[in-house]
Parts: structure tokens; sequence; C-alpha cells
């Protein structure tokens, strides 16, 4: 009996070890499968193209596809040919204002057709700039073996992900079998004892000699053998240790969770979706995150950038009737930070998006799919850690790192990862 | 270990050994005491209870557990409608110019989502060149200042701008209509367009007039100059170009007429080696002086005077130098001072390459010097009075004229502007007297100071970095003025005022426009349109007209140097009694920016005092009167009679007491409120000219004593001496290590060089290499790098009650050493020496050593090594054993001894929503019980390679500089990337790290990534110590 119960205690505890630490695999198992598919996509070309692509890319791709697309603008498939010639191209990326008030006939077109949406000027850029931005847009748009390789690597990637997302729903079935199998043995483990008990106290124990029974009651048996099992030392103490161990995992993972927000889902002052304007208009991030490829923070959009589109679209909605209040007011939105990092942690969007190539999802989850945005990664230390440990450095096409892989390659045959380059010192983050 | 030549102490204390210096050479941190500002009753004391404990303990669990369930809500504001090209979390930089009363700095401002939260120098400048002050570096703070009034007051009543406006023209309409003086008092206004408007108000009101006053007056320099020259003006000076320079009383460098303009030049006089362009001659500098001011300190031969010999020293250098180049003498003075035949001769020698200078504000002493240097053939060379500096333009006799008006009823009415001579003009108590008689008196000033409270009406000024406007500080150079953040308070500027008062227009931007449209723009050439030139002037914050350079002239001398040296001879009674001299402090200056925490807290270059001012007195004197250091003392001169705290001052000269203006501030605000004594009233007037000098002065033992709070010797390196290593320039030409120190150890193969004898393997540096390389020739002393990293690092002010128990916060502290050729053990010698020594500076921070101490000794290893090579401090990783402090042999680390920033017994702008304005966001603000000490400004470091990898490249040369580099006025600061041969470092390094650069304490092998250039005087007399010596052989 004693010896039953002991083996059910060893049972359920290495189970629930066993489910524990499968958790921590399972994260690890994600973040590593998940780290391909921020690996670099090599571009294609060279020269002005590729000089086009950058300033492509933090100036027009907010509104501008390079397919024939339209996001907010149109599609710059095949710009070229179909805008007038001459630098007509120039004038209007400097200053489109200026060539509609000229009244040009086709600026007027354009203006027109797209809802009269005033394109930003870019007066800094240089006649090279634009050229480069029209050689990328021919690049991209045109059908080329470089594109494929990209294709290919995405492929790749994709392949990687998808590795990871069809291991989600079998963990889940593993996490839900181990759980029940569980369950099933501790109703087991205690099933068999109250048996015993019972059986105990209905079939009496001993027979007296002359085949008279003794005369103990039926409760007075189930008493006595109720008190006989918890006054059993071993099963006591393993059932105290049981609790001791239990408890003590508990405390410490609450301990560890103070002040981890993970699925922190605060009900924002506009009821904005991410999954309307990501998901389903697929608006790029940097359209209205401006600063991401910029500065430390990626920002949260200024009520002008919300009026480029919404001056036109949607203006009864009585959730964007509040940015008008706001506006009118002159009052800004107040909204509820979602991610909160502590004063002491010092992190730049520009140095993981632009420099990095970090995706957006890589740390915020699929935030296109998010009605209301939460805090999918934990924020800790050893999340960003892990990261640096794991993540190769984008040293593509930047000269601040060839030295750095020159002498990596003369050390190491492994990949140059950020905790390679001093991305888990102190001061890279705590000043 | 083997010494070097010399002895060095940080203060008399030290010198002497005092009990109190040992016990806190021994103890680096000082224990609180029972009356210190927050001991713990519960916790702390001798006689706790252990239920307390219990109590607290549990009280404490249960709150902590409390605040750690809790998830704050923050919220994330973004701009409602965003400026174009401001980017969130990046900062903008805006081209503006400093302007305080008379003083000037070009600067830019770093705003960050509209609010200033650093000033750095605007390297465009031809006059500060980059460069900065520790004012200026502090003024930024002010802006922030909670104490400033928030809109316009009659008395104390606050009214609105409408209301103000109505009243005050209603009574400077009577007064016009009666014909009364309306009187604008102003400091020295260095802005042509400010003037324009002060012209329209009076064209508006005729019986009005400006009168401009400096509270440390040049106006004897204007006078004497209108005099010999003809010209009422200050000339320019070209300290780079002397090759000797005297200066009798003048501290150019720190507080005379333009320091920042001949700070660069005179440090580029003054740089040899690598960092001089290879060059081995520097100037020569005597300095004749009362006090031991900053620019004494900076001296090659210096000798106290006393303030009544300033006259008669300058008529016997004129005669001595009139001997040896065959000019007539004026007149027969004779005057015992080391080193003045000594400085003739040099004079002589260097005809057209010299430059006299003096302090004075007599006239008579100003018309001397200016024979002199015309005998010298200064005018042309050195000096040149064609290009005029405008930083000071008060006229004294004005200003007393203005006194005897207003005493005498015959002022209708007064605005003051930037000035406040009921605090800092001699006569300020006559004129607080009779202002409240006035029809109309009414201030400017940002807050109800000691004038300002006693006027009718109070219309405050906005700050600077609130402001348009423009400054001409000396002539063919203009620089603009604008608003960096917008109004902070409802106030207005003084030319909308006097503008909306005349009638006119108020907006002064417009104003300002068109006024740069009409004088400025037709003078400019390549700009198409006025837009386009007012842009461009926008963005470099200043203007050179092409034919900004006045016509070249001759200047002769054409004034009456033997009537001058008359009247000095007249006036000079040679005597013994005590004389009293008032001089102006490097940090609080006349006193405007009393209310300035980090200026308060600044010490002061030579004493290293803060937050108080002092009688100093030369040991000698001390011991005559009986009194020594701290000693309260009264001062009587004059009638009038205030009690101070005794500074024993080496190179004070005896029977003289040297007192600082600029503190006893009483309405400045919190701060400054009851820090030291105001000693204006103290100063003499003489023929109408104010004089910061006092004859027939006592000085008695008050009685009971006052603890001034000097830093000097605190973090005392414990009997290390190899510290400042020093030479001369007549050895320095022969052998370039001159004065270098090579340690070695002795092992059992010898002597070894301690580089060689390592327990550690060292850090690889294979991306940067972080480095500094001081010039100890270059640095003067002049505390802007303090100030600077203060403001770049957020790093806390703590009091006076904090600094005396050691705890002040500075990351980079300038240390002062005095120093004599005597004998450590030779004590009469030192004593003799101690009257005058010889001073050097040194600026001491964290050296980033490759083996550092403080590492290896955290037990929870807060402190770490990059591999960049620096040394990290991780705040939120300290749990505050301060283990890291004790084992730093440089003591370079602070501890938070409180939340400086929420605690309200630290009332210095920190704990204010206002004041929090300032904290630079990319640095974190230090809690209590954490470590901190100088990062090498890694947020720059970090800023300046993103934004290098941003463009896909390596960081250029020089890119990434330190706050303390960039502040530096002198480029005393080199810093730099060491892994990058292009970079001005490793350029300068190159030659000198086997030439004059060493690391300071080498014997002990910690591998510091900043190295000093030594310290060269061009002396060439031996020093007495080696001359005993070969007497000897």
């Amino acid at each position: 009996m004693s010896r039953l119960s002991t083996v059910y205690g060893v049972v359920a505890l290495s189970l629930a070890l066993l489910f524990s630490s499968s958790q921590t695999i399972a994260q690890d198992s994600t973040a590593a499968a998940g780290s391909p598919a921020t690996a670099a996509v090599p571009a294609a070309g060279g020269g002005d193209a590729e000089k086009g692509k950058a300033i492509f890319a933090n100036n027009c791709a907010q509104c501008h596809a390079v397919t024939d697309e339209v996001v907010v603008g149109p599609g710059l498939k095949g710009v070229k040919e179909r805008a007038p010639g001459g630098d007509w191209l120039h004038k209007w990326i400097r200053n489109s204002s200026s060539l509609i008030a000229s009244g040009d006939a086709y600026a007027n077109q354009v203006y027109n057709k797209f809802g009269k949406v005033q394109m930003s000027s870019f007066p800094n850029l240089s006649d090279g700039d634009i050229d480069g931005i029209l050689a990328y847009i021919d690049e991209a748009s045109a059908p080329k073996v470089a594109a494929v390789v990209a294709t290919g690597d995405q492929g790749t990637a994709a392949v990687a992900q998808g590795g990871a997302v069809a291991s989600g729903p079998s963990e889940l079935f593993t996490f839900v079998l181990v759980g029940l199998l569980v369950v099933m043995l501790l109703v087991l483990g205690v099933l068999l004892v109250i048996v015993t008990i019972l059986s105990k106290a209905v079939t009496p124990v001993g027979v007296a000699g002359d085949g008279t029974q003794s005369a103990a009651p039926f409760s007075q048996r189930l008493k006595e053998g109720l008190s006989s099992t918890f006054n059993n030392s071993t099963l006591r103490s393993v059932v105290i240790w049981l609790f001791l161990l239990v408890a003590t995992k508990e405390s410490i993972d609450g301990l560890f969770s103070i002040g981890i927000q993970q699925g922190y889902a605060p009900k924002q002052p506009i009821a904005y979706s991410h999954k309307l304007h990501a998901g389903q208009y697929k608006i790029d991030c940097n359209y209205c995150h401006i600063g991401v490829n910029k500065g430390k923070s990626a920002t949260i959009p200024a009520a002008n950038i919300c009026m480029n589109c919404h001056g036109v679209i949607k203006k009864e909605s009585p959730e964007i009737q509040k940015i008008y209040a706001a506006i009118e007011q002159n009052r800004p939105i107040e909204w509820i930070r979602v991610h909160n990092l502590p004063d002491l942690a010092y992190f730049n969007h520009a140095q993981h998006v632009n420099v990095g190539n970090v995706q957006c999802t890589t740390c915020h989850g699929e935030i296109e799919k998010m009605e209301v945005v939460e805090q999918r990664s934990s924020l800790t230390m050893g999340w960003c850690i892990d990261c640096h440990r794991k993540t190769e450095v984008n040293t593509k096409d930047n000269a601040y790192y060839d030295k750095l892989v020159a002498l990596h390659r003369k050390e190491s045959k492994e990949p140059l990862k950020v905790a390679n380059i001093g991305g888990l010192e102190c001061s890279k983050c705590h000043y | 270990m083997e010494n070097t030549s010399k002895r060095y102490w940080k203060g008399v204390e030290e010198l002497r050994n005092d009990a109190t210096f040992i016990k806190n050479a021994n103890s680096e941190f000082a224990n609180p005491d029972e009356t210190s500002l927050d001991s713990d009753s519960l916790l702390g004391g001798s006689n706790t209870q252990r239920r307390d404990f219990l109590k607290a303990m549990g009280f404490g669990m249960a709150a902590v557990t409390l605040a750690a369930c809790e998830t704050p809500v923050h919220k994330a504001i973004p701009y409602l409608n965003k400026p174009e090209f401001t980017i969130p979390s990046i900062s903008d930089y805006y081209a503006s110019t400093y302007v305080n009363n008379g003083d000037f700095a070009s600067i830019l401002v770093e705003t960050r989502e509209g609010r200033p939260i650093k000033i750095e120098g605007n390297p465009l400048s031809t006059i500060s060149k980059g460069g900065t002050t520790a004012q200026v570096q502090a003024s930024l703070l002010s802006l922030y200042d909670i104490d400033k009034l928030k809109g316009p007051q009659r008395g104390n009543a606050s009214i609105g701008w409408d209301v103000a406006d109505r009243e005050i023209i209603n009574a400077l309409n009577t007064v016009a209509a009666r014909g009364g003086a309306v009187r604008i008092v102003t400091s020295t206004i260095i802005s042509p367009t400010t003037k324009a408007v002060v012209a329209d108000f009076i064209a508006k009101y005729p019986t009005a007039q400006h009168v401009m006053y400096d509270a440390n007056s040049a106006f004897g320099m204007m006078q004497a100059n209108q005099t010999s020259f003809g010209k009422a003006a200050i000339p320019s000076y070209a300290f780079d170009k002397a090759e000797t320079i005297v200066s009798i009383g003048a501290d150019f460098l720190g507080t005379w007429v333009a320091p920042i303009a001949y700070m660069r030049a005179y440090a580029e006089g003054r740089k040899i080696g690598a960092v001089g362009g290879g060059k081995k001659s520097m100037s020569r500098h005597y300095q004749f002086e009362t006090g031991l001011s900053m620019t004494g300190a900076n001296a090659d031969y210096r000798s106290p005077i006393k303030p009544s010999q300033e006259g008669v020293l300058a008529v016997a250098l004129y005669n001595k130098v009139a001997q040896k180049l065959g000019g007539t003498t004026l007149g027969s003075v004779t005057i015992d001072v080391p080193h003045l035949d000594k400085a003739a001769t040099d004079l002589a020698r260097t005809r057209g390459r010299s430059l006299v200078v003096a302090g004075s504000n007599d006239p008579d002493v100003q018309v001397v010097i200016n024979a002199l240097n015309s005998m010298l053939g200064s005018y042309g060379s050195t000096i040149d009075l064609n290009i005029p500096v405008y930083t000071r333009q008060g006229n004294d006799l004005q200003m007393n004229g203005f006194i005897n008006d207003a005493k005498a009823g015959r002022v209708g009415a007064v605005l003051f502007f930037g000035a406040n001579p009921v605090y800092d003009h001699p006569r300020g108590a006559e004129l607080a007297e009779v202002l409240a008689k006035m029809p109309l008196s009414l201030s400017f000033s940002d807050r109800a100071d000691e004038t300002a409270s006693l006027c009718k009406y109070i219309t405050p000024v906005p700050h600077f970095l609130e402001s348009w406007g423009d400054a001409e500080p000396q002539a063919g150079q203009l620089t603009l003025i604008q608003p960096a953040i917008s109004y902070i308070f409802k106030t207005r500027q003084f030319e909308s005022s006097l503008l909306t008062w005349a009638g006119k227009p108020s907006d002064y931007q417009v104003y300002l426009k068109n006024h740069w449209s009409t004088t400025y723009y037709p003078q400019s050439t390549g700009f198409d349109s006025f837009d386009s030139f007012w842009v461009k002037c926008l963005y470099d914050g200043l203007f050179v007209p092409q034919n900004g350079q006045t016509v070249a002239g001759a200047t002769t001398f054409a004034g009456n140097a033997a009537q001058a040296a008359t009247g000095i001879a007249q006036r000079f009674k040679p005597g013994t009694g005590m004389e009293m001299s008032l001089y102006e402090k490097v940090s609080i200056g006349t006193g405007s920016m009393a209310n300035n925490p980090w200026l308060q807290e600044m010490p002061d270059p030579v004493t290293k005092a803060c937050w108080d001012n002092y009688a100093a007195l030369s040991q000698k004197t001390a011991n005559y009167i009986g009194v020594t250091q701290n000693d309260l003392v009264t001062v009587k001169a004059n009638g009038k009679s205030i009690e101070l705290p005794v500074m024993i001052q080496p190179g004070q000269a005896d029977n003289t007491v040297s007192v600082a203006i600029g503190y006893g501030r009483e309405k400045a605000g919190k701060a400054a409120a009851g820090v030291g004594k105001n000693v204006y009233p103290f100063a003499g007037i003489l023929n109408g000219y104010v004089l910061f000098t006092a004859g027939s002065v006592t000085v008695e033992k008050a009685g009971g004593n006052h603890e001034v709070a000097q830093t000097q010797t605190h973090d005392t390196v414990m009997g290390r001496r190899a510290v400042v290593q020093e030479g001369r320039l007549v050895d320095y030409v022969k052998n370039p290590t001159a004065g270098r120190y090579f340690p070695k150890v002795v092992t059992p193969e010898g002597p070894v060089d301690p580089a060689n004898i390592t327990l550690w393997h060292g850090y690889g540096k294979p991306n940067h290499s972080w480095g500094m390389v001081i010039d100890l020739n270059s640095c003067i002393g002049c505390n802007a790098c303090v100030v600077g990293c203060q403001a770049e690092n957020n790093v806390q002010v703590v009091g006076r009650e904090e600094v005396l128990m050691r705890r002040e916060m500075h990351w980079i502290r300038i240390d002062r050493y005095y120093s004599s050729d005597a004998e450590a053990e030779d004590f009469s010698g030192l004593e003799i020496a101690s009257a005058n020594p010889e001073v050097v500076f040194q600026p001491m921070l964290c050296q980033h050593c490759s083996n550092a101490p403080c590492e290896t000794v955290c037990p929870v290893l807060a402190t770490t090594h990059s591999t960049e090579g620096l040394n990290q401090m991780t705040y939120n990783r300290c749990i505050g054993t301060r283990y890291c402090a004790n084992n730093c042999p440089y003591k370079v680390r602070r501890f938070n001894w409180f939340k400086y920033f929420d605690n309200d017994n630290f009332d210095y702008h920190f704990n204010n929503d206002l004041g929090k304005m300032v904290i630079n966001p990319d640095v974190t603000v230090r809690s209590r019980g954490v470590i901190e000490k100088c990062s090498f400004c890694v947020q720059r470091i970090q800023e300046g390679k993103l934004t290098a990898k941003k463009e896909r490249r390596r960081p250029l040369p020089d890119e990434i500089q330190s706050a303390c580099a960039q502040a530096c006025p002198t480029n005393a600061i080199i810093f730099g990337d060491m892994n990058n041969p292009e970079s001005t470092i490793s350029k300068v390094l190159e030659t000198e790290m086997t030439e004059r650069a060493f690391h300071v304490l080498e014997e002990i092998n910690v591998r510091p990534q900043i190295s000093y250039l030594t310290k060269i005087r061009n002396k060439d007399e031996m020093p007495k110590q080696e001359a005993r010596q070969e007497s000897q052989v």
C-alpha cells in the first residue's frame, strides 16, 4: 500500500516537472525556428538602384508599391513609361503641389485620380537620388534572376516558419495528452486508495479463532482504515514534500513573472484595428510608425498621419470622429503604452529594424492579426539576450561590419552572431 | 616607489597633515552622522529596537509586494500635428547665441521633442570657435528655473499683459507730458537690433535716455582708449600671437571682458608638440595680481601684489621697458616685486610680439598700459583697436549720474533690463531708497530680484533660449538668437514690450528680420533673396559681412602717460595696512545666474570651494590676525562691515583680503538663498569709476566659524605621488620626455617596466578602442567640462551640506595641485614655497582601465569591461557595496546617497516637473544606493555608431565626441577611437606616446585608456632643488 502511494507520488512529481520543463523547451524551439525567417534577404543589383532601394524604403514605400498595386498612391510599375517625359518625374517628386498648382495637366489628373491626397515633398533628394529610385523601381518591378534567388531564400524562410507553425498543434496535442495522462493517473491513485480503505472497512480484517467476527462496526473500521492511511509516515512525507516542491516552484515562477506584462492588451482610447489596417489593407508599418528606421522610438503616429487617409475615408465613423475632436480641441490622443521597457534599459528601433533587418513580427508577434494590440513577447532581459546569442549580424552591404566580419572569419567558422560583436555587454543597453 | 622631482599637495591641510585631512583620506565615505538630512530614526542610530527592525522589515516586504503587484499604466502621447522634420527621439540642433548681460558665446542648442537639453559651442564662430564656458553650459538649467515669474506683476499681484500695457503706457505718457526723465537702465547690450528698438522707444518718449553699466566694469579702459587713441572702445586682443604676455590683475582667462575668445587663443600659444602642430615654442606668461586667480594659476611667473600697487607696477614696468628700448621714463617710482625685471626684459626682447593687459578700472592705469603697449609695438600685431569688442560697454559715469538724478528726484520713470543695480552696484542701497518714490519704476527681470521687487511693475522677459535676437560681440561679427522652445511662462521679450509701449507693431521677430533685411542683407553676396540669406544666417547662427573688418588704420598713442603716471603716484600711499580686492568668480560671475545649482556646486578652479564666498587670506596674514581656515572674520571698510569665513589661500598677497562678488543674493530664488555674502557695497568709486578695491580695511576675528565646502582634498590618491608630470620648456626642447617619470618594478630578474608584469590577459578591442588624451598645457582649469558633463549625464546636485561630507557627484573633476621645488622633507622650504606655489590643473575622470581594479572586486558583476575599451557601469545591477569605489586608484566613482531627484531636501531644480525637463532622455537617472561614474558618454558612442551603421559606413574620425571634449574651450581634451589611424587622438599619440604622453599611476599597471600630456612651463631658471644639488657636487 505504502509502496504503491510512493510510486504514485514519484510518477506524479516527475510528470509535473516534465510538463513544466517541456514548456521551456517548446519556447526555445519556437524561437530557434523563428530565427531563420529573420535572415537577410539578398538584394539584387548594385550602384544607383541599390541607393535608390534604401531611399525608396525610407521615403516612398509607405504609399507606393513597386508593382502596379495601389497602396495609398499609385503602384509604380512602369511609372517612367507612363509619366510625361523630360524631368517631370523629378519635379513631381521634389514638390508635387507646386507642379499641380502650375496647372500641369498630367499632374492634376494624377492628383484627382488618387483622391486628392497630397504627396509629401522631397526637396532634399538629388537628381542622382531620384534616378536611383527610378532605377530601383525598374529593377524591382521587372522579373529578374536575382529576384528569383531572393524568392528562393524567402521560400526557405517560409518553410522554416511553416515548420514552426506545423509543430504548434502537435505540441499542443502532446500537452493535452500528457496532461490527461497525469490527471488519469492521479485519479487512479486516489481511487485505489479509496478502494483499499473501503474494502478493508467492508471486509472484517481479523476473523477470531472461534469463528465469531469481531464486532467492530463498519464505521469504526472505516475510521481505522482512514487513520492508518493518514498516519502512514511515508505517505505523509510524500504529500508534504510534494506540496512544498510545488509551492516553491509556483512561488519562484510567480516572482519571476513580476513586472512582466506578456499578454497585456489594454483598451485604447480609439478602437484602432491593426488587423484591418495592417492585415486587410496591408499598409506598411513604416507608413505610420515613421521613426522605426530612424530613431529609438518607432513612434505612435501623429493625428496628421491619420488624416492623410481619413481626411477622405470613413469620416463619419465615431472612432474617427475622435481624431477630429482631438484636432479641433488641440488635445493630443493619449494612447496606453503596451510595450513598457524599464527606464534602465535602452532599446533602439533603428538599430534593430534598419541596421539589423529584424522584422516587426519577430518581437511584436502577428500584429496584422490583432484587433487590439497585445504584448506578445516577455520583454525580459533573458529574452533579449537569447535573441542576441542566436541572431546573426546583418552585415551585408554594411561597411561598418566589414572589418569585424574579416576578423571573425579568421577566428571562427561559425556565422557572426550579435553576441560576437559585444551584443551581450552591459553598456550596449544599460547607460 | 621613486618620487618625481617635485612635491605636490592639494591644499594647505594636506601640506600640514591636518588631523581631519588624514581622517578623511583614510575613509573614502563619510559616515552619515546623526544630524544628517535623512537619518532614518527607525533604523539609524545605535538604539534600534529589534522589534522596530522587524516592523520596518515587515512593512517593507508588504510594501514591496504590493508595489510589485500593481501594473502602472503608462501613456504614449504622440504629436497632434508632427512638425515635418522632427522625429521623436532624434535630436535637433538650432544655432543660437548665448547672451547674459555682456557675455557672449555662439552656440548650438540640442533639443529633443521641443525642449532644449544641452548647449554646445558653434564651431563656425570665429570668436568662440566651438568652445563654451561653465556659465554657457549651465545657462540651460536657468531655462527650467521654477522660481521665475509666471507673468507680469504689479507689486506682488499678477496682472494680465493687456492691463500692464495700459497702465504702463498711461504712466509713461504722464511722465512724458510733464517732461520728466525716463531712464532705461541696462547692462551691456550687444544686440544692434535691440539698440534700434531702444532708439525707437526714445523717439516716442524723447525724455528717455539709455544708461548702460556693467557690474564688473571695463569703463576705465574705454575711457583710456578715448584719451589715448580717440576711440572709446575695447580693442580685440590676439593672445595667440603674443610671445610675452604680462597681465596686471586681469583674469583674462576667467572673467575679464571676453574670456571665451581669449581662452582658445591663449591655449593656441601654449600648445606644443603634436597638439601644437609640432612647434616647440610657447608664450611666456607673467601675472601680477592680489588673489590667486585662474589666470594667475596658469602663469609661468606669478607675483602677488597689493591692489594699490597695480598702478605703480604698471608705471615701473613702463619705465623698465623704456630704459631697455631707449624711451623716456615716467617719473620715478620704486617698487620691489619679484619677476618685474624679468618681465620687462622679455617684453623688450619680444617687441612687436608682446602684450600687456591690466584689469584695473582706473583710466590712469589703463593709459600707462596703452603707452606701454604702444611703445612695444603691440598695436597692429597683438592688439587691434580697429576691431573693437562690444562685450563691455557700461558707462560708470552715466550710471553714477543716474543714481544722483534719482536721489535728487529728477527721474520720472525707470526701466531696468538685465540690470539689478540694487544688488550689484556699490550705490545700490541709495537707489533702493528712492525707487519707491519714482512715479514709474519697472523691471524686465525674470524674477522678483533685489531691484525688481522694489519696482512697481515687473514685466518678465523670457530666457534667451525662448527668444529672438541678435548680437554683435565684436565689430564685423553678427550672430542670431532663435528660440529653441516656445514660451514656458507668460513672458514677453524686452523688445516687444518697448515696441508695444512705443505704439509700434510688437512682433520682434518681424522687426528683427526687417532690420537685418535693411542693414545686413545689402552687405551680403551670393544670395538671390533675403529669405535665402535669412535662412542661411539662422542655420549658421552667424553672419560675417564681407566688409565687416573695419578699415585698418595705424593706432598712434596720443595720450598723456606722464600725467596719468603722476595721478597714479599721487594716489599711491605705500603702507602696510590691510587692503581688500573684490573679484569675480569663474562660476557665479557677477551673480546674475546665482540661482543656478550647477554653477553653485561647481568648485572654484583655484580654491575648489563651492556654495560660498569667503575672505581669502595668506597664511602669514591669517597667523597675524590669529585666525585659521573657516574661522569667521569681520571685514570692515568704507564704514561697512561683513562677516565671512576665512580661506587660507596660497599665493594671496600678504596683508590683503580677496572676496568674490556675485554671492549673497537674497531674492534670486531657492538655490541662491543664504549662499555667501554680498560685497558689492565694498567697491570704491573713484571720480565716478567703480573700483573693485578698497584700502584701509580691517579684518578681525569675529568668533565662531562657518565651514566652507571645498572639494580639494576629497578623493585623495593616498600618497601616490606620480600623478602629475611636468617639465620646463628649456629641457623639453632638448629632450621631449622632459619631466616624464618612468616607473620600474624590481623583480628577481632586475627592474622591469610595470606593463610587463600582469596577472590579467587583457581584453581584445577588435572594433573600437575609445580613448582620451588630455593636454595639461592646454587645460586652464575653467570647469566647462565639469558642467558640460553634468548637463549631458544628468549628474545630480547635492548641495553644500553633502559636499562637506565629500558626497559631490561630478563625474569629472579638475584636480588642482600646488607644488614647489622644495624637498618633501624640507619643511621650511615648503612653507616658503606655499606662500606662492606653482599650480597644475589636471582633469580627473574614470580612466577606463584595461586592467580595472574596480571590476575584480564587484560581487555582483555590476561593473564590467567592454570590447571597446569601456569600463561599464550597470546601475540596475549595483547593490551599493562600494567596493569598487574603494578599490579605484583614481577615486572617480560616486555613490548616490539619496534619491536626489525626488527628495525635497535637494531642491536644486530636479525635484519639480519643470526642472526635470533638462534631463537627457538617453541617460538613466540614477536612483539611491548605486555607484555611478564617467561612462565616456557611451550614449553618444552608441548614437554615433548607429548613425554610421544606418548610413552603411564606419564612423568618421572624430565624429563621436564626449561631452567634456566638446565643451572644452581650449581643446585640451581629445576624445576618439584609438583604432582609427585617421582620428586626431591616434595622430597625437603616434608621436607623443614616446614623448609627453603618460598614464597617471603608471606603476600600478592598470592600463588606462586616458593619456595625459606633460605640463610644460616656460621657465628658464633652474629650480632651487637642482641648483642646490649642483652646488653640492
